[in-house]
């Protein structure tokens, strides 16, 4: 089948409203001079009992309507585990805790009010290390983990801080190490980093006096928070509406719930005003959500033949004070810890560690960048230590379609293989090239990786179509377009399904709860493939209805009929006939009557096969609905001077199953490879005794125009996904991945250097060349 | 804190406002004129998502008071757009705003406007800006999604439509 929309590289459907300043975001929206504001009072210590909270000078300044605190929120909030107040009640466990919010006629107001709300703590020993906080007799962060609702497949550990244990137990460890020709262990630490959105977080609540709660919000889950923030406050979901406009970036940090509950609580205080709270930038490095940290124990071995035999890990994630989200991250972790290999014999511990630190949440790559820092390092290790060459050695151990996978699960057709024999060949693997300067090195480094969406096995997508007077669709969807282009993709994929010009369709934003379709989160790339199915089908659904009624009309067999281009043909009589006659008014028979009427299609899908997994030994039939694999190839030089790295060349390519907009998805490679780069060089979150030291875009460098790689050069591999739309399957936390373990890798080439500890910032690059210098010249003397 | 009264011409129309000392450039143009194209990203004049252009040079409108502005000539990404022809509601993007379309450098769209404006003020005072030159021009402004080079290639690709067509498509005066 030729397709007319699915698989061109056509412009944004909203790029014209991002250009022009006309795209609408949260805080554009105008409320009228109606509009509060809201401020909240934060924790300054790490870990506190909260003894006394006294609001009366803050309710006293002129302008204060309210003042909100735990004792109005007593419920507990999270995605997978409620382990979370909106307010703390008793305690405060991290630096940046909620503890009171304020509600002002002006953002001044209440920021001074904010300040004049008086709070008396007793400080309480804090856990500041994942590895000493798992041990028994750390302070506990959350004695009553126990208590606390969680779903089926999390199991956390009352009476110590793992509120999450994920184990792999697969083959046997201790005997395939006996069979090993060379083992290679090392120790990796990620510190945490944020996600920094150029939009930051922001919401507006509004509580009417019926009892309906209306939320804007800067949203990757409108329904997610619609369903938990209904929960936690006692509101019926069906009164609770979330309207989420355009996204200025998300990378997960706007899944979930974050701050968005604090708006609505303070709501509920000042009935019939909205209430706005916006993070300032300060707050948004440590208030929403932190990458979490990770420190990572890995020992791998294999034969002289280059075989892979054995794989033993511990991660402990460093998952700050509450976990409700990142308890899932730890599973995921777990279930893909071998990375993109097949290894017969696998032992996986992966703890979530509740610390006294920010929020661990989800952000690109829901922990694959942090596991394949350790991952794609080993196998290089590995890799040198038998004499194999490193893009040699994944491709003798890269998984294949019908392997059996870490969880048992049988690999899907994959195109691993092929992926890293493009990224490789991108950058003219194998041969050696000279530096620009005889001052610096130059070196070349490959890593591979796999994400699978990670999610509950029955995450949801739903859809409808209706169509208009003249012809044109309305896309009705739950997801959002957080700069991935999923509006532009789900357009696509309507006019293909339905037989319309692109140009026909129109998406209905902003996502509103009220009137739009389902759709559980925009996280885990699934939106092309899961929303994408759903769209597919609510298209079929308005053909099918629009066929019938025609094929009445003509008594013809609808097997004869079809839509093209907006045109319903027969194959048949060769007649045809305008959509637009059919969509709004039906048909009139010859005898004066009439079939047919105004055309709604609806369409959902939600995958019906993942299964549950063994709590001992983490195998079982289908861990995940499918995995998105990739390479990346980095060709890279080093001042040795300076320490700086430059990066020449960068060479990604990614298994997408089916591209709907190439463009597009090499875009998303690009942007994803640049924020890899900016992890693995630049960023990380300063925490001393859990308080933030650079909380500012001035501390905190994230790569500019000037870091970028000057060549990216992606590529797609196209091995169909079988139940993805067309073959689709995502691609958009995947081009982070791999970036920080490439560019260690090449940094080893070039120096002969290992660092085990991301960020590499050019200072460490030279003062660890300082340091071999050195024994350089003590070995010569 | 006193209130102060201003003229301003922003996007080439006159404004007479009356607005407090402690207002900024970025809060008059979204709260008091609701152009709300120009972004608030930092407030702290970090991120260049609030650039405008201020008697023709780039600024971080959130560093500017509105007081400051007082008799200065705003050009907001609202103003890059042209009217099509009198009378004509549709508007004639600027070919940089093109160029950032075909190019696809647009992802959130959060850093766009400031991009933009960033870019625009550099094709005036240099209207054949190298790659490098152009990365340089836009180290203020950052972005998260795209990783930059598209913006670039736009903005090379801007620059050459602009010099063909002999134009430096001014805005806003």
């Amino acid at each position: 089948m030729t397709t007319k929309s699915v698989g061109r590289s056509v412009a944004r459907v909203d790029a014209l409203e991002k250009v022009t300043g006309a795209a609408l975001f949260t805080d554009d929206i105008q409320f009228g001079p109606g509009l509060l504001y809201g401020r909240v009072v934060r924790s300054p210590h790490p870990h506190a009992l909260i003894k006394n909270v006294n609001a009366s000078k803050a309710l006293a300044l002129p302008g204060v309507k309210a003042v909100v605190t735990g004792a109005d929120t007593p419920g507990y909030i999270g995605l997978y585990l409620k382990d979370r107040h909106i307010f703390c009640t008793d305690r405060v466990r991290y630096v940046g805790d909620p503890v009171a919010g304020v509600v002002a006629t002006s953002e001044e107001i209440a920021e001074e009010a904010a300040r004049l709300v008086e709070v008396e703590y007793e400080e309480l020993p804090a856990v500041l290390d994942p590895v000493a906080g798992a041990q028994p007799d750390a302070p506990l962060l959350h004695p009553d983990l126990g208590r606390y609702e969680v779903v089926p497949f999390i199991m956390p550990k009352p009476g110590t801080n793992i509120s999450n244990h994920f184990k792999v137990r697969k083959g046997d460890v201790e005997v395939a190490w006996g069979q090993c020709d060379a083992i290679v262990e090392a120790t990796y630490r990620v510190p945490h980093i944020q996600h920094v959105p150029i939009e930051p977080h922001v919401a507006v609540a509004r509580w009417e006096p019926s009892g309906e709660v209306t939320l804007w919000s800067s949203t990757q889950s409108p329904f997610a928070q619609r369903d938990l923030i209904a929960q936690t406050l006692g509101i019926s979901q069906g009164d609770m509406r979330v309207i989420g406009p355009y996204v200025g970036g998300g990378f997960g940090s706007k899944a979930g719930v974050s701050m968005e509950a604090l708006a609505v609580a303070m709501a509920k205080k000042v009935p019939g005003r909205p209430v706005k709270v916006r993070m300032t930038r300060e707050e948004e490095f440590f208030c929403t959500f932190v990458r979490q940290g990770l420190v990572a124990r890995v020992k791998i071995g294999g034969t002289k033949e280059g075989k892979i035999l054995a794989l033993q890990v511990e991660y402990y994630w460093d998952a700050g004070a509450y976990t409700e989200y990142g308890v899932n991250i730890t599973r995921a972790a777990g279930y893909s810890s071998t990375g993109p290999y097949t290894i017969p014999n696998v032992r996986t511990d992966s703890y979530c560690v509740y610390t006294n630190h920010p929020v661990g949440g989800p952000m690109r790559g829901f922990g694959m960048p942090e596991i394949h820092w350790s991952i794609e390092q080993s196998v290089d290790r590995l890799a040198h230590a038998l004499g194999i060459d490193p893009v040699d050695f994944r491709l003798r151990n890269c998984v294949r379609a019908g392997d059996e996978i870490v969880t048992g699960m049988v690999m899907h057709p994959v195109g691993m293989v092929e992926c890293i024999q493009k990224a490789a060949q991108a950058i003219e693997w194998g041969k050696r090239e000279p530096a620009s300067a005889p001052y610096k090195r130059r070196g070349k480094g490959i890593a591979a990786c796999w994400k699978a969406p990670a999610m509950p096995p029955d995450a949801a997508s739903e859809a409808w179509i209706r169509c208009n007077e003249d012809g044109t669709v309305s896309v009705g969807l739950g997801g959002q377009e957080i700069g991935q282009g999923s509006f532009t993709v789900a357009a696509q994929i309507a006019a293909e399904a339905l037989g319309v010009p692109l140009e026909w369709v129109r998406i209905s934003r902003p996502v509103d709860t009220r009137y739009s379709p389902y759709e559980w989160q925009t996280v885990a790339s699934r939106l092309t493939w899961s929303m994408g199915n759903a769209v597919r089908a609510a298209a079929q659904d308005v053909r099918e209805q629009v066929l019938d009624v025609v094929a009445r009309y003509w008594e013809e067999d609808v097997a004869n009929l079809d839509i093209v281009n907006g045109e319903i043909v027969s194959y048949h009589s060769e007649r045809s006939m305008p959509l637009r006659n059919v969509v709004i008014h039906g048909l009139q028979l010859p005898d004066g009557t009439w079939i047919g009427g105004p055309i709604l299609g609806r369409g959902a899908f939600m995958p019906a096969y993942v299964t549950a997994l063994d709590a001992e030994t983490g195998q079982g039939e289908r861990a995940v609905v499918h995995y998105t694999v990739g390479c990346q190839a980095v060709d890279l030089e080093v001042d040795t001077e300076t320490g700086q790295v430059e990066i020449l060349r960068l060479a990604a390519a990614y298994d997408v199953g089916k591209a709907i907009n190439p463009d597009q998805a090499r875009a998303q490679v690009e942007g994803g490879v640049v924020q890899g780069l900016s992890s693995a060089l630049l960023e990380k979150l300063q925490l001393e005794q859990g308080r933030p030291k650079n909380a500012s875009l001035v501390d905190y460098r994230i790569a500019t125009a000037m870091d970028a790689p000057r060549q990216v050069l992606a590529e797609i591999v196209e091995v169909p996904q079988d139940d993805g739309p067309w073959g689709a399957r995502g691609v958009g936390e995947h081009p982070m991945i791999a970036t920080a373990p490439a560019i260690a890798n090449a940094l080893y080439d070039a120096l002969g250097i290992r660092f085990d500890d991301m960020p590499v910032t050019a200072e460490r690059v030279y003062l660890a060349l300082e340091e071999s210098r050195g024994r350089g010249e003590r070995m010569t003397r | 804190m006193s209130i102060h009264s201003i003229s301003i011409a922003v996007n080439g129309s006159s404004e007479s406002l009356t607005v407090p000392s402690h207002m900024t450039l970025l809060q008059m143009l979204r709260e008091v004129l609701a152009l709300t194209g120009t972004k608030d990203g930092c407030s702290a004049g970090e991120c260049g998502a609030c650039t405008v252009l201020l008697n023709g040079e780039p600024v971080n409108a959130c560093m500017v008071l509105a007081v400051e502005a007082d008799g200065a000539d705003v050009v907001t990404v609202e103003g890059l757009a042209q009217p099509a022809g009198q009378g004509n509601v549709e508007k004639t993007l600027h070919p940089l705003q093109q160029a950032f379309i075909d190019a696809g450098a647009v992802q959130c769209g959060f850093c766009t406007p400031g991009m933009l404006m960033s870019a625009y003020a550099l094709l005036q005072r240099n209207p054949q800006p190298s790659e490098e030159e152009i990365r340089q021009a836009l180290v203020g402004n950052l972005c998260r999604c795209t990783g930059y080079n598209r913006i670039v290639q736009a903005i090379q690709g801007a620059g050459s439509r602009m010099r063909d067509t002999g134009s430096k498509q001014e805005v806003g005066r």
